[in-house]
């Protein structure tokens, strides 16, 4: 055999192995989503307070800042169409949040211990978490959209629901990588509030209520460094004016910031919990 | 004075010392714990920190009540402390459902005091900590820029409206907790306290809210007892919307206070 075929052999083994290994990898982030799923349809109970919490916000606020709608300035003809994409970036929210107090949970209760010692990598740990969120975000979203639509918010087009969509899925990935930067640090579900809390902020303090123009005292001045300002403005496109590359990039980029950010930082706590 | 009469002032004395005693061990127990405390003030200060730059317009749109030299945020610090006090007296609640799920209450009841001074020493604790979140917010409100129109005589009817209004609160809390036995059946009214004051003038003056909201704040008591707490602070004092507040505190406190009667003889019977 002339060195040029053991070199090829040798390429085949290694991506072979290579190539088995990232499968096992896939099949143990998918059991990991797998068990996440299980407890939705096990406990559906669970998953209430997070599809409350932010359809009881949408219409409550709706009902009481709908007025505003009247000021000069303010772009959209309703209320609900403005505000839906920040009800449904709450959820997803609230579920990544979620996320982290059920990883604090298994944490406390020793679950944890046992995912770390077993062979999978930490990132597929920190994956299955993840993935997880975004499928799970998916059941706010679509109450919020039930409730939205029977209240009259403006049928965004297919290309402006996907593209909500996709931002609630990566809102979740953002939210539930926090949640686990935080349940690893604290270990403990005591932990939630901050989980919840630091979302709620971050969503909360955009031009959640009015157009950036509109805003006053301090958010006005920090909403348009809000990331997530970006990200609400770019899944509100569809609901309010139309979809737009010009809209949507900025969101994106945030997006990607923010995972750019947390993920690192959960794996980190996490290669730290195990250590 | 009668053997009679003399027998009841001793039991009353007696009663006082229980309801400050648990009153005591409640206001310590909250302070311990953070993630009691902290609901109640980092929720609405948050969403009074947002709204009020958020929305802070809202007071050129035709309709909204004259404000004079008072911004936004001014309207919207009672709100901030009733919902604070509605927090209070949902954590009150829990705090309860935690003790009759570790049987502490159960050794109350078999202890030789009067039952109702369980549930009193358990709002007197909630009203102390809306004391608590009313000074908070006042202080808050002071850094900010918030000035109260009625003075020192505003700052004291305030004072005294809002723990009276997380006793209120806090009665309902308590009923419930008295009724289930459950935290977590507590804790899942939470979002029900979003529902209750986002049915009211809590954030937005009545005539501006939209139906079918416009016409539950007209009915609901929350209104009136936010619309008070927020009567001296922006404007000179109006005795009708004092009275009324006054009025709606009573008609909550008369419903909990019932609940929790209740409640107490179900769950004493049931022993």
């Amino acid at each position: 055999m002339d060195s040029e075929t053991m070199t090829k052999n040798l390429a085949n083994e290694v991506a072979k192995d290579v190539g088995n290994d990232l499968a096992k990898d896939l099949a143990m982030v998918a059991a990991l989503v797998r068990r996440s799923a299980n407890e939705l349809l096990r406990v559906p109970g669970a998953a209430i307070p997070g599809v409350m919490a932010p359809t009881i916000f949408f219409v409550g606020l709706t009902a009481v800042f709908g007025s505003l709608t009247q000021l000069d300035g303010f772009h959209a003809d309703n209320y609900q169409s403005f505000l839906i994409p920040v009800s449904l970036l709450q959820g997803a929210g609230f579920t990544g949040a979620a996320a982290g107090v059920n990883l604090a949970r298994d944490i406390e209760a020793g679950m944890f211990d046992r995912l770390l010692a077993s062979p999978a990598p930490r990132w597929v740990l920190l994956a299955g978490i993840i993935l997880a969120s975004c499928l799970r975000a998916m059941v706010p979203a679509t109450m919020l959209l039930g409730v939205g639509f029977a209240i009259g918010v403006h049928w965004p087009g297919i290309g402006g629901l996907l593209l909500a969509i996709g931002m609630i899925a990566a809102m979740a990935s953002v939210a539930s990588s926090w949640g686990a930067l935080i349940a690893l640090h604290f270990k403990t579900q005591s932990a939630a509030p901050l989980m919840q809390a630091g979302m709620l902020a971050l969503i909360l303090t955009t031009s959640a209520y009015a157009p950036r123009e509109l805003l006053t005292g301090w958010l006005h001045g920090w909403a348009p460094i809000n990331p997530a300002t970006h990200i609400v403005e770019a899944a509100r496109q569809g609901f309010t004016e139309g979809v737009s590359w010009g809209g949507t990039w900025p969101g994106l980029v945030a997006l990607a910031g923010l995972l750019a950010l947390l993920v690192p930082l959960a794996l980190r706590e996490m290669r730290r919990t195990g250590a | 004075m009668s053997r009679d009469l003399r027998e009841r002032c001793r039991r009353t004395v007696q009663a006082a010392r229980v309801v400050s005693a648990l009153g005591q061990r409640s206001v310590r127990q909250t302070f311990r714990r953070p993630q009691l405390m902290a609901p109640l003030l980092v929720f609405p200060s948050l969403l009074l920190a947002i709204q009020s730059s958020g929305a802070g317009r809202a007071p050129t749109l035709q309709g909204f009540p004259e404000l004079g030299s008072h911004t936004f945020f001014d309207f919207l610090l009672a709100g901030a402390m009733v919902q604070s006090t509605l927090l209070a007296g949902n954590t009150g609640g829990i705090a309860l459902a935690v003790d009759i799920e570790m049987g502490f209450t159960d050794r109350l009841l078999a202890a030789p005091i009067p039952r109702f001074t369980i549930v009193l020493g358990r709002l007197a604790a909630t009203a102390a900590l809306g004391l608590v979140t009313a000074v908070y917010f006042l202080i808050v409100g002071y850094i900010f820029g918030a000035r109260i129109e009625e003075g020192i005589l505003g700052i004291m009817a305030m004072l005294a409206i809002v723990p009276l209004s997380a006793l209120s609160f806090g009665s309902i809390g308590a009923a419930i907790a008295l009724r289930s036995g459950s935290a977590s059946v507590v804790q899942g009214m939470f979002p029900l306290v979003f529902v209750i004051l986002f049915l009211s003038s809590a954030f937005f003056p009545r005539g501006l809210l939209l139906e079918p909201a416009q016409t539950v704040a007209e009915y609901n008591p929350l209104s009136w007892v936010v619309e008070a707490v927020r009567d001296p602070s922006i404007s000179a004092f109006s005795g009708d919307l004092i009275a009324k507040g006054f009025g709606g505190l009573a008609l909550i406190g008369a419903v909990g206070i019932g609940m929790c009667a209740l409640a107490m003889r179900r769950r004493a019977g049931a022993n």
